[in-house]
């Protein structure tokens, strides 16, 4: 029987998920590089505006005999509304004293340097607040003085932005994920076809194909290939090996049984002698026994096999019949034995191993014609109910006597009244495993007027 | 009927030979496919008598050249394998048939009437006793015009009488002839064919003759 | 104080409550659930809306209590409870928002409104009003100038005519008069020029749009500059006076509305905010109040039509060393003693 083999685990599967989760760290990175990139290129703007608005207030600060002007150029606020509706604030110091804006609006850390506004981020009235900075020195009174400008502003807008960057890289990455999800599906499936081909090629072959396989395969798949093209090769070797033994050793024992055969033949004709002639006919009969023992034995080895590994072909069985039963003419003429087929015209198939069937036909015909009486007709009758091939051979032997059908068909069983009939009882062995094999059904039974009656159910294809 | 046999073994070759003459065929023996096609060289056969292997070849390869050189000579095979697949492989290659080891010569004779009635027309034609005309290929004995089948075993002991008319052939002598030498019957058995054959040969010249504790022969009367 | 007509089931009551003062105070009886609305708007320009507002919603009573946009920023910056502002002054009411006065409201009302009409979901227009001329035929012949350009040209072909005759807001007290005359200095260099030839006129200063309209129908004042529209629309059909909308430029104001963060109850707040910003409420404030509502089209098909904008911008003349500054150059320009 085929051994079922339980699979551990998918490469498809394995493929699939490790590219999946490559996907979705791929995308997670997409997502986070591209957040930062957003975040940076937003704040950046922003502040390069926060900046210009600082500086802009920052340059238009006089100093005089009579203290600081200040003139907050209009611009300089308005702009800081072209990005969104964020909250404003500001404050102008000099030096730690503050002349204008929001007094509590907090300073930076550090002192501030150079003309280029210093920017930081800080909690101010309930919000988060981005400020720029800048500071110069301005003459008032005569005196050098540091003017401070702060400007602040509320970060609703660049968060807007941000998140709405965010939705945009989420959806690149769910985007990208998606892609690459689909991707991957047909990356393991093309990955993996070579190897599905491969199984298929091997699935197909027939029980006699020992051909090294030499399909291109990929690089991967070399020395699995390498592996069971050595591996076929072996088979083939123990193959070749056993079949050239079985040959040899058929031929060695064969041979001289035929000398023994031949030789006794000889020595019949030549003598008159009655207990002589019945000790050369015995010792004929024993090598017929063994001889046919020897091939039903292989023979019966044969379906054993086949029956496995089946090269299922559809068999007409009409003309296979007529085949057999012509092969069988000889035998049957030399005791004026009669071999009637009764076949329709129509065409009666199956689909199942050949050789088999004709194994099962054989063994039949075989088993009536030897024992049928000279003289007497056997009759191969096959025709067919639409779902079966039903096939009967009848003979007016001596029938199977008391023995049933069940033991009859039993390995080295043979009937009761076989008398002096050559025979090895495997014949209905294999005529009953061909048949489960093909999901058919055998009976062997009395014919009514004296006789044996085999029937044969086979299912069409 | 000449035959060629081709075998290699020697105990079993000398054995076949001596076999076929006792029934009055020639035989030449070859023990290699190189003296096999000597023979067929110079000579013509009714049939070859084929071993598979051979110390110089495989059987096959010798019936596949010997099927392309477009020779008709019937070949029958002697296999000593047996399985199924090597019968149909063997038909295939192109073998008229084949026997297996060992094989019985009441077979062989069957298997070879049967190749070259299907061959239709041997080197065998038809030969006349007395007042009849016997074509043992049609099986078939012509009397006053009428035409008689024979049966197998009619025919086979029609076959031997004729062959050695006046000949007394004892009752074993002809059961070894019409029987296979594995079938268990008694002498006596020859007794039913001997009555067959006679109302068969009803109306001729030509007899059947009881020898007393002997046998029979065949007459003209 | 100004005396108004009470409709029945309304109640004068005036008072001064903390350091801001209130014009007038009116209740509308409506139930149990009082909103309470500080506005700029007078009462009566207000009341149609008022009226309908509580046909829907029954079970309000509304306190509405009028102040100048000056006194309505100082109440809020004193957290004075109120449920809505409602102001005139852009500037000062974005200050309120910027300073984190107001609480953020949106629902479908706010949400259809234009971004321009709106700021950071707690600042909303509800009406754009254009700030314009008001001419008298008789004074100018019968050819109202229709630029500033035109204007200069006229007052100074022929001062002794306008001498005493030039009305305008007072900016150091009204609020809007500020708002707009900064907006106009930011605008142009010609209103410069148009404030000192004015100046040279002894002009009338006001602190209401309704004051200066009077005084062109009466004849007192040849022209009035920078008055809310409106308000004037309302009452020149047929008269000698007429409203001229600078071709140059002309302002348009928004009127806005918040609810301060002090709101008692901020839900009637919003509840009366969406209600004027609604279709029905738009349509109201247009037919009822005479203040053309929100509508972008029309300002589109007006291309002199200059809406002030919501943006911090506004914050600059908040400043008050800037506010100081501006009234400084201002007062030099136009009083002249």
């Amino acid at each position: 029987m085929m051994t079922v083999f339980s699979p551990a685990g998918s490469i498809r599967r394995r493929l699939v998920v490790i590219l999946l989760v490559v996907a979705a760290v791929l995308a997670g990175l997409l997502f986070v590089s591209v957040r930062t990139v957003a975040n940076t290129a937003v704040e950046t703007t922003q502040d390069a505006i926060l900046g210009a608005a600082t500086v802009a207030i920052a340059e238009e600060l006089r100093g005089g005999e009579d203290g600081l002007t200040i003139d907050i150029p209009y611009a300089a606020f308005s702009m800081l509304g072209a990005t969104g509706q964020d909250r404003v604030f500001y404050r102008i110091l000099v030096g730690a004293e503050t002349v204008t804006g929001y007094a509590d609006l907090p300073l930076p850390d550090a002192p501030l340097s150079g003309l280029k506004p210093t920017f930081f981020s800080q909690q101010y009235d309930g919000d988060v607040v981005r400020t720029g900075a800048v500071s110069r020195s301005v003459l008032v009174d005569g005196r050098s003085q540091i003017v401070t400008v702060l400007v602040a502003q509320t970060r609703t807008a660049q968060d807007a932005i941000s998140r709405q960057m965010a939705n945009q890289a989420a959806t690149l990455g769910l985007g990208f994920f998606a892609f690459a999800a689909i991707l991957s599906i047909f990356t393991a499936r093309s990955v993996l076809t070579p190897l599905n081909r491969l199984a298929e090629a091997m699935g197909r072959r027939g029980p006699q194909d020992l051909r090294p396989v030499d399909r291109a395969v990929p690089t991967e798949l070399a020395p699995l290939m390498q592996a069971l093209n050595g591996f076929i090769a072996r088979l083939r070797g123990a193959l070749t090996r056993t079949e050239t033994f079985i040959t040899e050793a058929a031929h060695h024992v064969r041979t001289p049984l035929a000398t023994v055969r031949v030789q006794a033949e000889i020595a019949m004709r030549q003598t008159d002698d009655d207990a002589l002639r019945a000790t050369l006919r015995n010792i004929i009969r024993a090598v017929d026994d063994s001889a046919r023992s020897a091939g039903q034995l292989l023979d019966h080895a044969t379906v054993v096999y086949r029956a496995d590994q089946r090269a299922d072909e559809l068999v007409a069985l009409g003309p296979l019949v007529l085949d057999v039963v012509d092969s069988f003419s000889p035998t049957a003429d030399m005791r004026d034995i009669a071999l009637r087929v009764d076949a329709p015209d129509e065409v009666i198939a199956l689909q199942f191993d050949r050789l088999l069937i004709e194994s099962a036909l054989r063994n039949l015909i075989d088993n009536a014609v030897k024992y049928s009486y000279a003289d007497s007709i056997v009759d191969v009758q096959l025709s067919t109910d639409g779902t079966f091939a039903k096939l009967q051979v009848l003979d007016r032997g001596r029938g199977i006597g008391d023995g049933n059908s069940v033991q009859l068909v039993a390995r080295f069983k043979r009937g009761e009244n076989v008398g002096d009939v050559v025979g090895s009882g495997l014949g209905l062995t294999i005529v009953r495993d061909v048949t489960r094999a093909i999901g058919g059904s055998f009976d062997i039974k009395e014919r009514q007027g004296g006789g044996t009656c085999a029937i044969l159910l086979l299912p069409l294809a | 009927m000449r035959f060629l046999l081709v075998e290699d073994n020697h105990d079993l070759g000398q054995s076949v030979q001596t076999r076929l003459s006792l029934d009055g065929h020639a035989v030449d023996w070859a023990v290699s496919l190189g003296d096999a096609e000597d023979h067929l060289a110079t000579a013509s056969y009714d049939l070859i008598l084929l071993d598979i292997m051979l110390p110089d070849g495989d059987g096959r390869d010798f019936l596949a050249s010997h099927r392309r050189a477009k020779r008709d000579t019937p070949v029958i095979v002697m296999t000593a394998r047996s399985a199924v697949a090597d019968r149909v492989a063997l038909l295939d290659t192109g073998a008229d048939d084949y026997v297996t080891k060992p094989f019985d010569f009441t077979e062989l004779e069957a298997r070879v009437r049967a190749v070259l009635r299907r061959r239709g027309g041997a080197a065998q034609t038809a030969l006349t006793y007395a007042d009849l005309t016997f074509d043992p290929l049609a099986a078939t004995v012509t009397i006053d015009g009428q035409v008689r089948e024979l049966r197998n075993r009619e025919l086979r002991l029609f076959e031997v009488l004729v062959a050695a008319p006046d000949r007394i052939f004892s009752k074993g002598q002809l059961c070894d002839r019409l029987l296979s030498a594995a079938e268990a019957v008694t002498d006596n058995a020859i007794e039913v064919y001997v009555g067959r054959l006679r109302k068969k040969l009803e109306g001729s010249r030509a007899k059947i003759e009881t020898v007393r504790g002997v046998g029979y022969r065949l007459t003209e009367t | 104080m100004r005396h108004i007509i009470i409709a029945a089931g309304l109640t004068l009551w005036a008072s001064i409550a903390g350091a801001y003062e209130i014009e007038e105070e009116a209740v509308f009886e409506g139930g149990e659930a009082e909103l309470s609305i500080l506005s700029t708007t007078d009462t009566e320009v207000f009341a149609p809306l008022i009226a309908a507002f509580q046909a829907s919603n029954p079970g309000v009573t509304l306190r509405y209590t009028v102040a100048t946009s000056q006194q309505v920023f100082a109440a809020l910056q004193e957290d004075a409870a109120f449920d809505l502002a409602i102001s005139s002054a852009m500037d000062l009411q974005l200050k309120l928002a910027n300073d984190g006065f107001a609480v953020p409201h949106a629902s479908t009302e706010t949400a259809a409104l234009p971004d321009w009409a709106r700021w950071r979901d707690q600042l909303f227009a509800f009406s754009q009003e254009p700030v314009v001329i008001i001419a008298s035929k008789a004074a100018f012949d019968g050819k109202p100038p229709r630029t500033r350009a035109e204007l200069i040209d006229v007052l100074r072909d022929d001062p002794a005519r306008f001498v005493g005759r030039i009305g305008t807001y007072d900016p150091m007290i009204s609020g809007a008069g500020y708002l707009f005359a900064t907006q106009d200095a930011r605008q142009s260099d010609t209103s410069w020029r148009l404030a000192e030839v004015v100046g040279g006129l002894n002009p009338k200063l006001f602190t209401t749009s309704g004051s200066m309209i009077s005084e062109v129908q009466s004849g007192e004042l040849a022209l009035a500059y920078n008055v809310l529209g409106s308000y004037a629309s309302q009452r020149l059909s047929g008269g000698d006076a007429v409203m001229i909308e600078a071709l140059d430029f002309t302002h348009v104001l928004l009127r806005t509305a918040l609810i301060p963060r002090t709101a008692e109850r901020a839900d009637l707040g919003a509840t009366f905010l969406d209600f004027l910003l609604s279709a029905e409420g738009q349509q109201l404030v247009e037919n009822e109040t005479g203040m053309p509502r929100i509508n972008e089209a029309a300002l589109a098909a007006g291309p002199h039509l200059r809406p002030i904008r919501l943006d911090p911008g506004l914050l600059v003349f908040m400043d008050p060393l800037m506010r100081q500054q501006f009234l400084n150059e201002w007062t030099a320009a136009v009083v002249q003693d």
